[in-house]
């Protein structure tokens, strides 16, 4: 699952000429990997890492959507110096993990908080693919559970951005349970009749999408994104046979029945906003 | 025994050597009784040193033993009056999973596990195990049925893992995994999971979620393959031995993180050898749970459930 997010990037990877990058300084400019126009980043932030021309949806960081989405100055982050403990010394995972905190805002790849969305209080969590692919350890697990218990004994709805290659690997069996984890507390909310809506972005595989992301009250996705059980090469492998360009998309999904909307960036927070509004969950304050 | 495994070969060895000797004892005049019992003594030994001191890879090759019993041979030693029921009512019957009604000491259960095949046919009907997302929701399917009429449920989990195909993809392998996952949550009967060969990733935890955990001696539990973990990881599926280490599959690394509740010793040589006491092992595990549990108040199982999930993980907070 992992793999196949690396290679997908890599297929679109826009590695600039050495002309180009003596003559833009870095950062300025972005070539969009769908329509390979070539535009100013600036540009591209202000249309929330939407491509202005192809609409292709770029990679948006955790921070970045909770600002675009929520109201302003609303957003308190819970757990957030929590870090992982390398449970089974596996070797050289603490070394990345280091590696990506200094990369990134981030301490791990999930960000959890409450937040308001026009004034209606939920509980969040977003997820990060710049921190090991937004892959799932005991961290992920841990927060994103205690988000969920936090919206249920608040009574506020949960919702839920996914981006994530899959299980963490160097926790291996402790990762796995994580989708156990997280799913039991699903299911507290949801017998205490809460609301959870799930909006995956790309990437959402393997353990996270067979967990929380499918087990939303409404299961939204964004445009294009990838969202699959398991990777593309190792079904092309098993079944030995070449799968279409749009096999695991979002439209892929929505067209299996799979999802119950496929929901642009730029209309998400009208359609959050919506559903939210006609659960007119007020909910005690937290 | 067809089927040897690399580790054990000088065990088998000196097995047949001393079979051999006592044919040879018993249809000639020589009698060769002094060293049978010399070879016997070190027979003994030598299975100790090399049962004993399994390395995590003999115990994955043992878990993937061809002859290793599956949930049906197991159903049908520890259960009476089975009643195999089919299908998830939507889009057919994946015969990678069995399921179905049965009396656990006279008393009503459900049971349910993955299926693997034996011989190159069967696990071909079978998927090798590996189910479809029909396959899950049959699994629910059932029970829910026994939720209805309150009986405990027992799943035996032994999968490589969820089947990584096209029409599984497009039936929604995630969404069927991940139901079972919060349904399962939820149930208000006992649930009691044993692993019993492979449990491979979220195709195995897909009927994994329960008020009690157990592990057959030899079996595994991961995220993923060793041979997927070291291409994955380090590029090279040959380092699959050092994944298999590294990533702590074993019944032991299992108890040791917290992740399961109990270790059910195998009978020595691997569960095939004598799947009679085996079975035996394992009702005394499942008697012992069904009892400890069956008094609980749904709350109280529920809650502890819950709990027994929040607990597993390891984290900490950094320095500030």
């Amino acid at each position: 699952m992992l793999r196949d997010f690396f290679s997908k990037k890599k297929r679109y990877a826009s590695i600039p000429s050495q002309e180009a990058k003596q003559d833009v300084p870095e950062g300025l400019m972005q070539k969009c990997p769908n329509c390979q126009k070539i535009f100013y980043r600036k540009e591209l932030n202000r249309n929330m890492n939407v491509c202005p021309h192809c609409d292709h949806h770029h990679r948006l960081s955790a921070y970045e959507r909770i600002q675009h989405l929520f109201d302003e100055d609303s957003f308190t982050e819970w757990d957030k110096h929590m870090i992982s403990n390398n449970p089974l010394h596996f070797p050289d995972y603490e070394e990345k993990l280091e590696k990506d905190r200094l990369k990134s805002d981030l301490n791990e790849a999930v960000v959890t908080g409450k937040a308001k969305m026009n004034g209606m209080e939920t509980a969040v969590a977003v997820m990060d693919s710049r921190f090991r692919m937004g892959s799932m350890g005991s961290v992920v697990g841990e927060k994103i559970t205690n988000a969920i218990e936090n919206a249920r004994k608040a009574h506020i709805p949960f919702i839920i951005f996914t981006a994530s290659g899959g299980a963490r690997m160097q926790e291996g069996v402790l990762s796995l349970m994580q989708m156990g984890k997280t799913s039991v507390a699903l299911q507290r909310l949801h017998a205490d009749k809460g609301l959870f809506i799930s909006v995956m972005t790309h990437p959402t595989t393997g353990g996270v999408s067979a967990s929380f992301a499918s087990l939303g009250d409404y299961n939204f996705a964004e445009p294009g994104a990838l969202i699959g059980f398991a990777g593309r090469r190792i079904i092309e492998q098993t079944i030995r046979e070449k799968l279409p360009d749009d096999f695991q998309t979002a439209e892929f999904l929505l067209e299996h029945g799979q999802l119950d909307r496929v929901v642009h960036r730029h209309e998400m927070k009208k359609t959050l906003s919506t559903v939210l509004d006609l659960h007119s969950t007020g909910g005690d304050s937290l | 025994m067809k089927h040897v495994l690399e580790f054990e070969k000088p065990v088998i060895e000196l097995r047949e050597k001393i079979s051999d000797l006592r044919t040879l004892t018993e249809n000639s005049e020589m009698d060769l009784s002094d060293e049978i019992i010399t070879l016997e003594k070190r027979l003994e030994k030598l299975e100790t040193d090399v049962y004993d001191r399994m390395a995590p890879w003999d115990r994955v090759q043992m878990a993937r033993h061809p002859e290793r019993p599956t949930t049906l041979d197991y159903i049908h030693h520890l259960f009476t009056d089975f009643l195999e029921l089919h299908g998830d009512r939507n889009f057919g019957d994946d015969a990678a999973i069995v399921s179905g009604i049965a009396k656990f000491n006279n008393k009503p259960v459900t049971v349910i596990g993955h299926q693997r095949g034996k011989d190159t046919k069967e696990n071909i009907r079978r998927n090798f195990g590996m189910p479809h997302p029909e396959g899950y929701r049959k699994a629910l399917r059932l029970m829910k049925q026994a939720e209805k009429f309150q009986r405990p449920i027992i799943t035996f989990i032994d999968t490589k893992g969820a089947y990584p195909g096209k029409a599984a993809e497009e039936r929604g392998q995630s969404e069927a995994i991940a139901r079972n996952l919060m349904e399962m949550a939820g149930l208000t009967v006992p649930i009691i999971c044993i692993v019993i060969g492979e449990g491979g990733s979220g195709g195995a935890l897909g009927l994994g979620i329960g008020d009690r955990i157990f592990m057959l001696e030899n079996s595994t539990y991961s995220v993923i393959s060793p041979e997927g973990a070291s291409s994955i990881l380090w590029k090279d599926a040959g380092l699959a031995q050092e994944a298999a280490e590294s990533m702590k599959i074993t019944s032991y690394d299992l108890k040791k993180l917290n992740v399961i509740d109990g270790v059910i010793p195998e009978v020595r040589g691997g569960a095939h050898r004598d799947i009679l006491t085996q079975a035996k092992e394992i009702e005394s595990v499942i008697t012992e749970s069904l009892n400890d549990l069956s008094t609980l108040d749904e709350g109280i199982l529920l809650e502890n459930r819950f709990k027994k999930y929040k607990n597993i993980g390891d984290y900490t907070y950094l320095d500030l």
